[in-house]
């Protein structure tokens, strides 16, 4: 017996949301991670930031 | 530390870096505790328990306009002060509002089935939300097409102005025609018409909703700053190697 009234509905509702929310989140911690990945593939190689290669001048 | 000194990128780096955990963790909380006071809270006494549902929608609806609000205020940012910043913020926050203007859309769409019958009518207001969202959509097509950042920011400003146009007929789209969509019960003259026990509740989701967009914000403004030094980064490798 169906004791809430359209709980089906409410319940798709709170569903979607969490989806987008889930979706949205992994979105920006999985581009954190590429990002961070391809700057550190990238200095490896060499290749620096100006910020980073004053950063270095300044401490030698 | 001055909101001003935030206008530089490194600055902001520091700042998103130390904030986003932070604001992550109280955003959790608020969530908890919002959402335990929205299934606590009464029926309505004519739609019942399906004003469950408004927890989700309203706050939705309101940060999918809040950030095209934010839009607006970088667009004029990119093309008044060609600042960086504000390009960053326009391009970042754009998926972050489209998410939002679909949930609303979504919930909104279960919300009519049970109460108006329907899923989906063409009036005003659910109209006017969808295109927002294609705006929105229209907005992530345009970083995409146009490689240069810089000349993207300023094809993306102009479109982001245009559309702006969009909010105030949302917002009062039920005032200015005959709408299926119930008239404004929150924010009118006269006071809102919900009572407290209920309207308390969607305040606390709305609070905990407008944190997460701003701990999504910086977060992937962050984001968007690594990706331009990485892009600089592949340029100079790329001019070398030539």
């Amino acid at each position: 017996m169906d004791t809430v009234p359209h709980l089906d509905f409410i319940a798709a509702a709170y569903g979607a949301a969490v989806i987008v929310v889930a979706v949205l989140i992994s979105w920006v911690v999985l581009d954190y991670y590429a990002q961070r990945r391809a700057l550190a593939e990238l200095e490896m190689m060499g290749f620096t930031r100006r910020s980073a290669m004053e950063q270095a001048e300044k401490q030698a | 530390m001055a909101i001003v000194d935030l206008a530089n990128p490194s600055r902001f780096m520091k700042f998103a870096n130390a904030a986003v955990p932070w604001l992550g963790g109280v955003t959790l909380i608020l969530f908890a505790f919002g959402i335990s006071q929205a299934m606590s809270a009464p029926d309505d006494y004519q739609q019942g328990a399906t004003v469950k549902i408004m927890y989700l929608h309203v706050p939705a609806a309101w940060l999918g306009m809040l950030c095209w609000g934010v839009m607006t205020v970088a667009a004029l940012g990119t093309l008044v002060w060609r600042h960086p910043l504000a390009d960053v913020t326009a391009k970042a926050a754009a998926p972050i509002g489209a998410a939002f203007t679909l949930l609303c859309l979504v919930t909104g769409s279960l919300w009519g089935r049970p109460e108006w019958g329907t899923y989906w009518v063409w009036d005003a207001r659910l109209t006017s939300e969808l295109i927002l969202f294609l705006l929105y959509l229209a907005v992530i097509a345009l970083w995409r097409t146009v490689e240069d950042p810089s000349r993207a920011a300023r094809a993306v400003a102009v479109l982001t102005l245009v559309g702006a146009i969009d909010l105030p007929i949302i917002k009062f789209s039920v005032d200015w025609w005959n709408t299926l969509h119930q008239g404004e019960s929150v924010f009118r003259l006269g006071g809102s018409t919900i009572y407290p026990t209920i309207l308390i509740p969607l305040f606390i989701m709305a609070a905990a909703f407008t944190l997460l967009f701003v701990t999504l914000l910086l977060a992937a403004m962050r984001n968007e700053i690594l990706r331009r030094q990485v892009r600089t980064l592949r340029l100079k490798q790329a001019s070398m190697a030539s």
